[in-house]
């Protein structure tokens, strides 16, 4: 834990041609074992479960002879290692088949939820960091004084009321009392359609909706911007609340840590300032484990929260999947199931690459 | 610093949303708030959901239809009217002139027959409306044609009173599509199936612009409709899921129409000077079924003491207050053949008698299996608890309905407590579900028919069923579905419990919102505000 002033790790960045090769086909195999690992779980639990994927699309009331053609349709009747089997080759071969509940495939499906969880995932997390980290900090400054408490009780409230009253009780406040904000969904249904979805998923020519904050303000749509801005406001502030909570927990704890380290008191010893104790010094070894702890929280919310969506009627992955799963709709199921992991793995590289960046110890 | 960011928060979410963001909806645009995480097709040859039923009565106009202004009255909707020879075999359809569908091409006899011939060809779950007419692949393209540019002939091919044809042509599967666009879509051969699940290509009063799942459907109106122009120029259904979140809507007047409010939920609205809360009587039916193939459940005795031990008053005064009423027969009440004696109340006494009778004086144990949702797993608790007044002990079991129908149609319950509602507005449609089971070896799989889910046989019930929906005489007819009803009141496995009623708050301003007994009779047309 010393205050690294190693002369030799600033020379340690450059990597051969060989180890670039090396870390890439690592890379390639950890993607893979993670992708056939998550669809071989989530395809096995789809198929044991209870709830019967004929009977959501042909209904209860079906005749013998519409559920059996169906059974059929959907390759049922075949072994489950090779159901999974040719599940994985349509996959490769870029079809994630259809869902049962929007009759589309589950590609355009995901192209066009995901990016409304992304939108309030990414501002929240931004927000939570902005709010959550310097909260954290204070408090370990102050330990035991009322700004610690302060910042307990919040990061308490934040982790321990359901977002889904909160989610109400906001509501019911912004938007029924005070009338500040406008109320659940993602824009004015009035607004629909006006902006073209150009940004969609960018990979992919999207037929739907892309990220509207985005895509308004390129087509100078502003109506439709602070609309859609003015919608978000509530949602994101409750995935915030939950974000600021965890950040900024975490940020006490582990500047507390580091704050009872020696080199604090040499710092201090040597006559710094406070700020440059706490910041230049303190904080900078607190950033690699704050970097994970923020890519986690990024990530888990990327999944979409289901209670958030359901409650501002948000068209996000997490309403998508829960619905999906409830209607035993596996196909809709695994393909989120393949965004989540991809976010996971993503936000881990990204996390990786970020301590290489503020760690030099890293870089060998 | 922690009171710097605070203030920098605070003042971000001043600037964001800043200014008031309640706009009222537009006054030629109803919207109406849902969960309509039902549909999955807007096909009318597939759809056999709530949402998915109550939009394309919007959109399509059926062979035959009750009209908004009349609800109580079968009449010609598509079809201008009808003959039927003499034998009751064929039924003679003229179309109506002058209609067209919303592409503009006029709709003709060929449109209707295809439209019919297409149910029965893609063979979805509502074909069987059509098929139990002898209708099949192989000779629906003989039995129902255009004779001629405005004339469409059907001829039965199975004992069927044309009454109860003509009523089955008002359900959803007699929605006309309009077969030039229809076909123009097709692709290998799968009649616009594909296409048809997300478009629309009807002649009803509005037309589908879009559908996104989970998110918004919107219909505009046809202005060519014939009945003239609907009140509303566009109607946008939005996917509300969380009922919490559309009472504040339609308190705010963001949403005109909301359908999904809880009772307690509407109680809290009683006395707003806002909204309105509209009552309307629906055809489904809340029941207890119990296995006949359970060794004590089969026991008659048994069967009819159940019906002693439903506490049917308490429940309709406490928690279904306002939403059920009590109704104990198959077809519910307000219908055409309807049967309301309610002999039955909870009566622990009776109930002990006829179960020492069956030779179980000191009860039994059971397992009773219903629905998560509310408020299945108030009544089953209810229920539960008069069980045990006659020495019953009784275990429940709450399922999602994707886990639950798949363990009845398997008749692996002993008993359920679940709902019903109608195909389409004639009494076989709940007859020849609850009463008729032509076939109870579990390898017939006639899984669709509740009788059979239940195992139970009876004969003479049977003849009954079949005698009513092929008399041709009305008034014998309705004659025979009172006999049949009290027959199967007292010795079913079903004991039937109550009939609900659908509550929808309004805004004060909206006017002429339809919901007529079955889940496809919603209509939006006359609406204005």
């Amino acid at each position: 834990m010393a205050h690294s002033g190693n002369p030799i790790a600033g020379t340690g960045t450059g990597s051969s041609p060989r180890q670039f090769v090396a870390r890439a086909a690592n890379l390639l195999f950890t993607l893979s074992l993670t992708f056939v690992g998550l669809t071989a779980i989530t395809f096995i639990i789809g198929r044991v479960m209870p709830a019967d994927p004929v009977l959501a699309i042909v209904g209860d009331r079906a005749p013998r002879e519409v559920y059996e053609a169906m059974y059929v349709k959907l390759g049922l009747d075949k072994p489950l290692i090779h159901q999974y089997l040719i599940y994985l080759v349509n996959v490769l071969q870029g079809d994630f088949g259809k869902s049962i509940m929007t009759t589309r495939p589950v590609l355009d499906d995901l192209i066009r939820f995901f990016p409304a969880t992304f939108e309030l995932a990414s501002i929240a997390t931004i927000a939570g960091v902005f709010i959550g980290v310097p909260m954290g900090v204070v408090a370990a400054v102050r330990q035991g004084r009322l700004t610690d408490h302060i910042v307990r009780v919040v990061g308490l409230i934040g982790y321990s009321v359901p977002i889904f009253w909160l989610g109400l009780m906001a509501l019911l406040v912004f938007y029924a009392r005070l009338e500040w904000l406008p109320g659940p969904g993602r824009i004015e249904v009035y607004y629909d359609g006006i902006v073209e979805p150009t940004t969609g998923f960018i990979l992919i020519d999207s037929p739907t909706t892309g990220f509207i904050l985005i895509d308004s303000a390129m087509q100078k749509e502003w109506e439709v911007f602070h609309n859609a801005l003015s919608h978000i406001v509530l949602p994101a502030a409750m995935l915030t609340t939950f974000a600021l909570a965890y950040i900024a927990r975490m940020t006490r704890s582990f500047m507390l840590d580091q704050l009872n380290q020696e080199y604090v008191i040499t710092a201090r010893v040597k006559g710094l300032s406070e700020m440059a104790v706490i910041w230049r010094h303190a904080f900078r070894n607190v950033l690699i484990q704050l970097i994970t702890i923020i890519g986690l929280t990024y990530a888990s919310l990327l999944e979409g929260s289901v209670l958030t969506e359901t409650v501002f009627a948000w068209p996000g992955i997490g309403q998508y999947i829960t619905n999906s799963l409830f209607n035993a709709d596996m196909n809709a199921v695994i393909g989120g199931t393949v965004v989540v992991g991809i976010c996971f793995v993503g936000i881990n590289m990204i996390s990786d690459a970020l301590y290489r960046i503020v760690d030099p110890r890293a870089r060998r | 610093m922690h009171k710097t960011f605070a203030c920098l928060a605070l003042g971000l979410v001043l600037a964001l949303g800043g200014t008031p963001a309640t706009a009222k909806t537009p006054n030629d645009t109803l919207v109406i708030a849902k969960d309509m995480s039902d549909i999955i097709t807007l096909d009318p040859a597939e759809v056999f959901e709530f949402t998915g039923g109550e939009l394309i009565a919007n959109i399509y106009d059926r062979v035959m239809m009750f009209e908004p202004e009349d609800l109580t009255k079968l009449v010609g909707g598509v079809a201008e009217s009808y003959t039927v020879s003499d034998d009751g075999k064929t039924i003679t359809l003229k179309v109506r002139a002058g209609q067209t569908f919303h592409s503009g091409n006029p709709v003709r006899a060929e449109d209707v027959a295809f439209s019919l011939q297409r149910v029965i060809k893609l063979n979805k779950t509502p074909s069987f409306i059509f098929t139990q007419f002898g209708w099949s692949a192989d000779n629906v393209d003989s039995l129902v044609k255009a004779t001629d540019a405005m004339t469409v002939s059907l001829t039965i091919n199975a004992e069927f009173s044309p009454g109860l044809v003509l009523n089955s042509l008002q359900a959803g599967v007699g929605s006309v599509v309009d077969k030039k666009t229809v076909m123009a879509n097709e692709k290998d051969g799968d009649l616009g199936y594909e296409w048809l699940k997300n478009h629309s290509a009807g002649s009803g009063a509005f037309s589908l612009k879009t559908w996104k799942a989970n998110e918004l459907v919107t219909l505009e109106a046809n202005p060519n409709y014939r009945h003239g122009a609907p009140g509303m120029k566009r109607v946008i259904i939005r996917h509300v899921p969380e009922p919490s979140a559309q009472r504040l809507l339609v308190e705010k007047g963001d949403v005109d129409i909301a359908r999904n409010l809880q009772p307690d939920q509407i109680k809290g609205l009683a006395g707003s000077s806002d909204v309105v809360i509209g009552k309307y009587p629906k055809a489904g039916l809340t029941y207890v079924a119990t296995n006949d193939a359970h060794e004590i459940l089969s026991k008659p005795q048994v069967r009819l003491a159940m019906r002693y031990l439903i506490d049917y008053e308490g429940m309709v005064n406490s928690f279904l207050a306002g939403e059920y009423k009590i109704h104990q027969a198959v077809w519910p009440s307000g219908l055409w053949g309807s049967y309301d004696e309610t002999p039955f109340s909870l009566d622990i006494g009776k109930a002990k008698a006829l179960l020492a009778e069956a030779g179980y004086p000191n009860g039994f144990k059971i397992k009773i299996d219903t629905l998560t949702e509310a408020p299945f797993s108030e009544i089953a608790q209810s229920i539960q608890q008069s069980l045990a007044k006659a020495g019953i002990e009784s275990d429940i079991t709450l399922s999602e309905g994707k886990t639950l129908w798949p363990k009845y149609r398997a008749r692996k319950h002993e008993i359920i407590v679940a709902r019903w509602s109608p195909d389409y507005i004639d009494p076989h449609s709940n007859t020849d579900s609850f009463a008729h089971n032509p076939d109870n070896r579990l390898e017939a799989k006639l899984t669709g028919k509740l009788a059979w889910r239940t195992s139970w046989f009876d004969p003479e019930i049977n003849t009954l069923t079949e005698g009513a929906a092929k008399e041709l005489d009305l008034t014998k007819r309705k004659q025979m579905y009172a006999e049949l009803q009290q027959k199967v009141q007292m010795v079913s496995p079903f004991s039937i419990m109550f009939q609900r009623s659908e509550q929808v708050v309004l805004r004060k301003n909206v006017k002429g919102f339809v919901s007529g007994s079955n889940f496809d009779l919603v209509f939006y047309r006359n609406i204005t505000k």
